[in-house]
C-alpha cells in the first residue's frame, strides 16, 4: 500500500471539510478517521443494545460487535488474547485502575518507580496511592535532553520495588524511552511493569509481546477514534492476580446478599454499561491502522520534524525542550520563545489556521526539570504536510514581528 | 478571531508593568497557579486604614496576565478589600460579555479575551492573587 498524506488527509473528515486548518495538535487528540465514525454510526443504527445481557438477536449482535473490538485491540497490541484487553474510558482511567487494583495491595514501604517525564495522569494517580496506602515514589531521573536516564536503574528500581510505571514516549518531548533495560531492571527485583502508551499508539501498532511488560494503557481518541474509549492491556496472569477496582454490574460471578463472587477479566475490570459504540469504534479505527504502511509514514513525519527542528532553530532566542536528533523519538517537537509566553505565541498561530497547544502539557514536574512554566508544542500525524509547517514557522515569524 | 487580543495599548500596558516587583514588608502575600497553564502570579499588599496602601506582583505569564497585574498596580491602591472583590466580580461578568465597570476605561482592552474562554483565568489571576494576599495580610 502506497502512502500519501493526502489521502489520509480525505480520510478524516474534519480535515477534509476544514482544508485551512493546519492540525498540529495530535499529541492532544487525533483527529477521527471516517472509518472510525462509519463504524460508530453504523453501530448505533443497526446494533446498538446493552452488551452481556440480552438474549434477543440485537444484543447478540452488540455482543459481538463489543467482543470483536476487543480482539482488534488485541491485534494492534498483538496481545496474546482477547481477554488481556480491558476496556476503559481511556489512558487516566486505565492507570486509575491499577493505582487501585494494583496499588491497594501495596504496604508502607513498598516502592513505585516513576519518571520525571510523565504525563500527570501517570503521577497524580500514585501520589493519591501514597496519601492512601503509604507506599514510596521514586522517580526516575531524565537526561540534559529530557530522556530518562537509564544509567542508573539499579539504583532506583530496588527489592523494594513494587512497580515500575513509565511513558512509551513523552507527550511534550517526544523522547521514546529505552523500555528494554527499565523492564529488565523491573524484572530483576519482582517488579511489575506499566507503560503509558498515550502517545506511541498514534504512530504504528505496539508489540506488548515483545515489550516485556505486564500492562499497557492507551486512549482511543488518540487513535483516531472517538473519545470516551481507552484499553489497559495487562498479561493475562497479572490481570488474574487483580482484585476489581469498580464494582456493578458485568463485573460480577453470582451476588447474594452476604457477599460477591467476581467475573474473570476482563470484564471483572468493566462495571457497569460500557462505552459499546465507542469501543466498536475504536477496533475500526486500529484495524485500520494496523493496514497501513508504516515504514513510509515514518519517513514522512520523521522529514517533517527535522524540517521543524531545523527551521525553528534558526529562529532568534528560540530553545527547543527534548531531543534534537529524530532518533528515538516521535514527531513532536515543544520549543520555547524567548520574551513571548506560548500562550500568546498560540494564540497568534491560530489567525494563521495553526492549531498547536500551549502551556505545560499536563507535565509540570517535566516542565520543572527544563526550568520553564510551559512551551510552545507541535505534534505531527500522517496527515500532516510541508504547508502546515509552513503555516507554522510563517506564524511564527508574525508572533515575533508583533510580540517582540 | 484573536485579531484584536494583542492591539498595541494592551501590549503598552503589560510593558509597563505597574507594581511589578517586591514590597520589603509587605502585610499579605500570596501565589496563584493557574491550573490550565501553569501561569503563577505573586502579589504582596499592605493595608492601611482598611484599604490597599501598596501593592507588587510578580507574573510568570502571558501577555493578558501581565496586562492584568499591571492594570491593578495602576489602579490598585487605595481599594479596600470589598472593593477589590466586587471589582473581580465586575472583570469576570465583563469577560462573559456584560459592560464593564466605570472608572477602568482600561478594562475594554481585555473585551477581545470574550471568545476565548480558556484566556479568561489568565485575566483573572491577578485579582485573584490580590484577593487571596489581602486575606493573608487580614489573618495577620
Amino acid at each position: 500500500m502506497s502512502f500519501h498524506p493526502a489521502d489520509w488527509r480525505r480520510h478524516f473528515p474534519l480535515l477534509a471539510n476544514h482544508p485551512q486548518l493546519h492540525y498540529l495538535d495530535n499529541a492532544a487528540t487525533g483527529q477521527l478517521c471516517e472509518t472510525a465514525f462509519d463504524a460508530v454510526t453504523l453501530h448505533e443504527l443497526t446494533h446498538r443494545a446493552n452488551v452481556l445481557r440480552g438474549t434477543y438477536r440485537l444484543a447478540e449482535q452488540a455482543d459481538a460487535a463489543y467482543e470483536n473490538a476487543r480482539r482488534q485491540a488485541a491485534a494492534y497490541l498483538n496481545a496474546a488474547n482477547a481477554d488481556e484487553v480491558v476496556f476503559t474510558s481511556g489512558t487516566t482511567a486505565s492507570i486509575n485502575l491499577l493505582a487501585h487494583a494494583f496499588g491497594d495491595g501495596l504496604r508502607p514501604g513498598d516502592e513505585v518507580v516513576l519518571s520525571l517525564a510523565e504525563h500527570h495522569s501517570n503521577f497524580v494517580p500514585w501520589q493519591m496511592l501514597r496519601e492512601r496506602r503509604g507506599v514510596t515514589l521514586r522517580f526516575l531521573p531524565l537526561t540534559e535532553d529530557g530522556r530518562i536516564e537509564l544509567s542508573c536503574l539499579e539504583e532506583f528500581i530496588t527489592p523494594r520495588c513494587r512497580l515500575v510505571s513509565v511513558t512509551h514516549a513523552s507527550n511534550v518531548t517526544g523522547a521514546v524511552t529505552g523500555l528494554a533495560p527499565i523492564v529488565a531492571a523491573a524484572r530483576a527485583v519482582g517488579a511489575r511493569v506499566l507503560v503509558d502508551g498515550a502517545q506511541m499508539v498514534q504512530h504504528g501498532p505496539v508489540d506488548v509481546a515483545a515489550l516485556g511488560a505486564d500492562f499497557y494503557a492507551f486512549s482511543g481518541h488518540k487513535v483516531f477514534a472517538p473519545n470516551g474509549i481507552g484499553v489497559l492491556w495487562g498479561r493475562a496472569e497479572a490481570l488474574a492476580a487483580l482484585p476489581p477496582f469498580l464494582g456493578g454490574g458485568g463485573m460480577i460471578g453470582r451476588v447474594t446478599a452476604e457477599e460477591t463472587t467476581y467475573a474473570a477479566p476482563p470484564r471483572r475490570f468493566e462495571a457497569g454499561t460500557p462505552p459499546i459504540a465507542q469501543a466498536v469504534g475504536l477496533g475500526a479505527a486500529l484495524d485500520w491502522l494496523r493496514a497501513q504502511p508504516w515504514a513510509s509514514i515514518h519517513a514522512h513525519t520523521a522529514r517533517l520534524a527535522q524540517r521543524l527542528l531545523e527551521e525553528l532553530a534558526v529562529l532568534p532566542g528560540l530553545t527547543f525542550l527534548g531531543p534534537r536528533e529524530l532518533r528515538d523519538r516521535l514527531p513532536i517537537v515543544a520549543f520555547n520563545l524567548a520574551g513571548i509566553h506560548p500562550h500568546d505565541a498560540c494564540q497568534l498561530l491560530d489567525r494563521h489556521g495553526v492549531a498547536v497547544r500551549g502551556g505545560h502539557h499536563c507535565a509540570q514536574p517535566l516542565m520543572d526539570a527544563f526550568g520553564v512554566p510551559g512551551a510552545v508544542r507541535a505534534s505531527l500525524a500522517a496527515y500532516n504536510t510541508d504547508e502546515d509547517v509552513d503555516a507554522l514557522l510563517a506564524g511564527l515569524k508574525d508572533a515575533l514581528g508583533k510580540l517582540r | 478571531m484573536s485579531a484584536d487580543l494583542y492591539q498595541q495599548a494592551l501590549l503598552d500596558l503589560a510593558k509597563a508593568a505597574h507594581g511589578a516587583g517586591a514590597l520589603p514588608s509587605p502585610d499579605g502575600s500570596a501565589l496563584r497557579d493557574s491550573p490550565l497553564c501553569g501561569d503563577r502570579v505573586r502579589m504582596q499588599v499592605t493595608l492601611a486604614d482598611g484599604r490597599v496602601s501598596a501593592l507588587a506582583h510578580d507574573v510568570k505569564g502571558c501577555l493578558l496576565c501581565q496586562a492584568a497585574a499591571s492594570l491593578l498596580g495602576l489602579y490598585g491602591a487605595g481599594l479596600n478589600p470589598e472593593e477589590v472583590q466586587a471589582l473581580r466580580g465586575q472583570v469576570a461578568a465583563a469577560l462573559a460579555g456584560a459592560e464593564p465597570p466605570p472608572g477602568w476605561p482600561e478594562l475594554s482592552l481585555f473585551e477581545p479575551v470574550r471568545p476565548h474562554r480558556n484566556r479568561h483565568g489568565c485575566v483573572l489571576l491577578p485579582f485573584d492573587a490580590l484577593i487571596a494576599a489581602i486575606g493573608e495580610s487580614r489573618r495577620g
